[in-house]
């Protein structure tokens, strides 16, 4: 069977799984059986029969298996976002839409030689800094949960760090490259570059006062110069610098104290100083309330869960028991319904995309379609990883979406890219491969 | 570069199987600390969908559900059928002040997850089915009759009454005043704030039977008497001088009535009467870390086992700045005074109806329990409660003694108010003075039954606020809680 068709076949089952799964969040959320979930299964169905169609003509020969995984976790994160607020619900589908919609722009524009964007590397990599910076600019940047991330063209707001990100790992591909012999000999001139991406880093820590987006890609730069190097000792280095850096910078940054302060104790057993209102309460009470939350909902799944459409999100009243459910915590929601077993089987479909990427990036040929897989792999990994491991209370929670699943529109596009990429050096590797 | 490569995949895939570890961690071995959590109501809400178990006394329903549509969800809200009677030891389960008493600590069992695995698969089973999960039903041992008549006779009084079976430890009556309605918990709180009685605070959510600590008076006596009688150096016939007082570190403490001093005394006479320079004597003999053990062989020092939550068990004994003390040396404590309850010993009305129980049940503490047994929604009994020794607290010979001295008290000493014609009954009256006036806390300990036969019947009561004595004020409430639990009660 040709890859094309394998793909298709294994879409066809996740389309199975996925309507089962939203169709019992709609049943559930009417409390009667009937069918208006198909319009949205077949909705979401089509849009992915266009991504198929579209690599069937320009990537013939890519991984068969990123798509489908691409469209089950899609497709559960439209299930719990429908049913945590049905007309977010809507929007995610349109989300969905443009994200495919870009993937095939990118394919189609990069349909005879994505290698043409190492030649552009020095551009990305400036992009990727000034994107960063791009919502400290006074007047264009916005403040919301006092980070800034977002940035307002018109009606339009945006996270342009979603899409740094992209072009970082674009940049490091075509520099890394380039130097990877003169770095592994460990030379200090070699490292202006990369030193400047530490500051880089910090600079924009301190702008934006979010950790998770700078570990995120400072995490990705890391790995993508120990696979080029392969000095370990760099690795290292890095992150004490960026330890460093962060602890020097500690005070100044009240976000982070705070969000560290969550993570070693969210519970009290007497009442602090609580920031939010001024007065003595309980941390559960105040600045840990939403991790604390979250952790009882994760925890009320147990082994089975809930069901999808039983789990406890509202007071019996209705009030919402935990903010930012659809976004940031949409992973103690599943958990909540699908349970261990459910949450286990997402975990292990984001392990299935980044084993698929990481074996992409093993059959290139070429050093910057190698350190490219790689880069993007490893950022579906450690983005999954800071966001599920801040709501586990593995890290500091940082708010950063859960790819493919989270609600949100410059997430579900970027990564959308980021799929688009790997499925061009996935399809060049097999098509050049020497028989 | 491939070598790299593959250390970095290891090490991306290394990250995602470390959130299956942490998930893995929270739903398994986390859950029941967070569950247990006040704070966690999604816990709480969640269990609303849950159709609990009864909760039974033997043939009254003390709480039962109340099945409220909301949303397209079934959610199952709590009904008291029985109001204030027992609402402490019941407690309340709601969604807005979560849960007290035995709606707390039985939690898992009301809502069917403390299970064995096929009663798991099956609550599974229901639940994929789309039907309700069913709880199981507990059955008490209150014997709510009695309850009644026990409330009653407190009336605006703040105080307990506590009243075992001493051969099985079952709980009988466990009232504690003032009351309150837990039907009115979930959107009338306020109305509980409001609830007066003779004390202030009324607290009329705190079980004053557990929760209540209380200085004993001279109902430790019975303790110092099982403790001079074990070790041997003093027996029933034992001659004691009383001039009406004692000299215990270079201060006189008095007898209660200092007019009349007994003269040459034995030491069951002491008991009959409550003399305190006798036992103020034996306590200053016997030192303080004697008497102290054996208050430990009846319970004390330990929280009371009762199936209610922990947090609202007290345990008895010596209390300093707020917390159970245990003195290193007999010199820390003044064994005189605290041979006749004074000297920061507090005490709960449970613990006293354990010592109580333990005199009349030949010397053998039984542990307590108020949950008969465990019924399955089908009715199937899952478990039933195995009565159990805590401990024997004296021997049994010992035992006879101080229970007839205990039976002289009733008969013609201080405690003559709870005399049961056609009954034996042994009791200890005590009254500890705050110095104020209308301020004593009194007491009565007490066990019951027909001559002849082991006692049916312990009990403790205590009073908040009194001007009079043990014997005046708490010996009558005793005596109608008794009668009532012996089937001698005027109300049929």
């Amino acid at each position: 069977m040709s890859a094309r068709n394998r793909e298709l076949a294994t879409l066809f089952l996740a389309a199975l799984v996925a309507s089962a799964a939203f169709a019992s969040a709609w049943i559930s959320g009417l409390g009667v059986v009937d069918y208006g979930w198909l319009p949205w299964a077949g909705g979401l169905a089509a849009v992915f029969l266009v991504a198929h169609a579209f690599a069937r003509w320009i990537v013939p020969d890519a991984d068969p298996t990123l798509l489908p995984l691409t469209a089950l976790l899609c497709a559960i994160g439209l299930t719990f976002v429908y049913r945590i607020d049905p007309y977010d619900g809507r929007r995610q589908l349109v989300w969905v839409a443009v994200g495919v919609a870009v993937f095939v722009l990118v394919l189609v524009w990069l349909r005879y030689d994505y290698r043409v964007l190492e030649r552009y590397k020095y551009v990305f990599g400036v992009s990727a800094i000034v994107l960063l910076m791009l919502p400290s600019v006074p007047g264009l940047g916005q403040r919301v949960n006092g980070v800034k991330l977002w940035v307002d063209i018109g009606p339009l707001r945006f996270q342009p760090g979603e899409i740094a990100k992209i072009f970082l790992v674009i940049f490091l591909a075509g520099y890394l490259r380039d130097k990877r012999e003169a770095l592994a000999q460990g030379r200090l001139k070699d490292f202006g570059p990369l030193l400047a991406i530490w500051g880089g880093a910090m600079l924009v820590l301190v702008q934006t006062s979010d950790l998770g987006s700078a570990l995120l890609n400072f995490g990705i730069f890391l790995a993508m110069l120990y696979a080029a190097t392969g000095r370990l000792s760099f690795v290292l280095a890095g992150l004490a610098l960026f330890a460093g850096g962060a602890a020097l910078l500690y005070d100044k940054l009240d976000r982070v104290q705070q969000r560290v302060t969550v993570w070693l104790a969210p519970w009290t057993d007497d009442k602090v100083y609580c920031a939010i209102n001024g007065k003595l309460e309980y941390r559960q009470n105040c600045d840990s309330y939403q991790l604390v939350k979250s952790l009882y909902s994760i925890a009320n799944g147990g082994y089975g869960g809930t069901g999808i459409g039983r789990g406890t999100f509202q007071t019996v009243d209705g009030t919402p028991l935990i903010p930012y459910l659809q976004t940031d915590f949409v992973y103690s929601a599943i958990a909540q319904e699908l349970g261990l077993i459910g949450a286990a089987a997402v975990l292990l479909l984001f392990l299935a995309l980044v084993a698929r990427s990481m074996r992409v990036s093993l059959v290139a040929h070429d050093g910057f379609s190698k350190l490219l897989a790689a880069g993007l792999g490893f950022g579906f990994a450690l983005q999954t990883f800071i966001i599920v491991g801040g709501v586990l209370r593995l890290v500091p929670l940082t708010g950063i979406t859960l790819p493919f699943v989270s609600y949100g529109g410059s997430s579900i596009v970027s990564n959308f890219v980021m799929l688009a990429l790997l499925m061009l050096v996935s399809h060049r590797a097999v098509r050049t491969a020497p028989t | 570069m491939n070598r790299q490569l593959t250390h970095v995949g290891w090490a991306a895939m290394g990250l995602i199987v470390a959130l299956v570890l942490g998930t893995t961690y929270w739903q398994t071995w986390a859950r029941p600390g967070l569950a247990a959590r006040q704070d966690n109501e999604i816990q709480r809400v969640s269990e609303f969908q849950v159709r609990r178990g009864l909760i039974l006394a033997p043939e009254r329903v003390l709480a039962r559900n109340r099945v409220v549509e909301r949303r397209g969800k079934t959610l199952y809200f709590r009904r008291y059928p029985q109001g204030r009677l027992a609402a402490q030891v019941v407690g309340y389960s709601t969604a807005s002040r979560s849960r007290a008493g035995l709606e707390k600590s039985l939690n898992g069992i009301l809502t069917g997850t403390e299970r064995d695995l096929g009663g798991l698969v099956e609550r599974q089973l229901n639940d994929l089915r789309g039907k309700p999960i069913v709880g199981d039903t507990v059955v008490t041992t209150l014997d709510l009759h009695a309850q009644k008549v026990a409330l009653d006779a407190l009336g605006r009084t703040c105080g307990a009454v506590v009243a075992l079976d001493p051969r099985s430890g079952k709980l009988l009556v466990m009232a504690s005043s003032p009351s309150y309605n837990p039907n009115v918990v979930e959107n009338n709180f306020g109305k509980i704030s409001k609830i007066t009685a003779d004390c202030r605070p009324a607290a009329p959510l705190i079980n004053r039977g557990t929760q209540g600590l209380y200085p004993p008076g001279s109902t430790f006596k019975v303790v110092t008497a099982s403790a001079a009688l074990e070790s041997n150096r003093f027996s029933p016939d034992s001659e004691f001088v009383d001039p009406g007082y004692c000299i215990a570190y270079g201060k006189r403490v008095n007898n209660f009535d200092t007019s009349r001093p007994f003269g040459r005394v034995s030491f069951a006479t002491a008991l009959q009467y409550s003399v305190n320079s006798v036992f103020c004597n034996v306590g200053k003999a016997l030192g303080a870390k004697r008497i102290l053990d054996q208050a430990k062989r009846f319970g004390f020092y330990q929280r009371p086992p009762l199936e209610t939550p922990d947090g609202e068990r007290y345990p008895s004994g010596l209390y300093r700045n707020g917390e159970l003390w245990y003195p290193k040396r007999d010199s820390d404590v003044d064994a005189g005074r605290m041979a006749f309850g004074q000297e920061r010993m507090l005490v709960t009305p449970l613990q006293m109806a354990m010592v109580a129980a333990g005199i009349g049940n030949a010397g053998i503490v039984m542990r307590p329990y108020v949950v008969e047994k465990i019924v399955s929604p089908k009715g199937k009994t899952v478990s039933r409660t195995e009565r159990q020794r805590l401990d024997r607290a004296v021997g049994p010979v010992n035992a006879r003694d101080i229970g007839n001295m205990m039976v002289s008290a009733v008969q013609a000493g201080t405690g003559t108010a709870a005399q049961i014609p056609g009954y034996r009954v042994g009791g200890k009256t005590g009254t500890a003075e705050t110095g104020v006036a209308g301020r004593n806390t009194t007491w009565f300990i007490a066990f019951a039954g027909r001559p002849g036969r082991r006692p049916e019947v312990a009990i403790a009561v205590a009073l908040e606020r009194q001007s009079l004595t043990g014997g005046a004020t708490a010996a009558p409430i005793a005596k109608t809680v008794l009668e009532s639990l012996l089937g001698t009660g005027g109300n049929p």
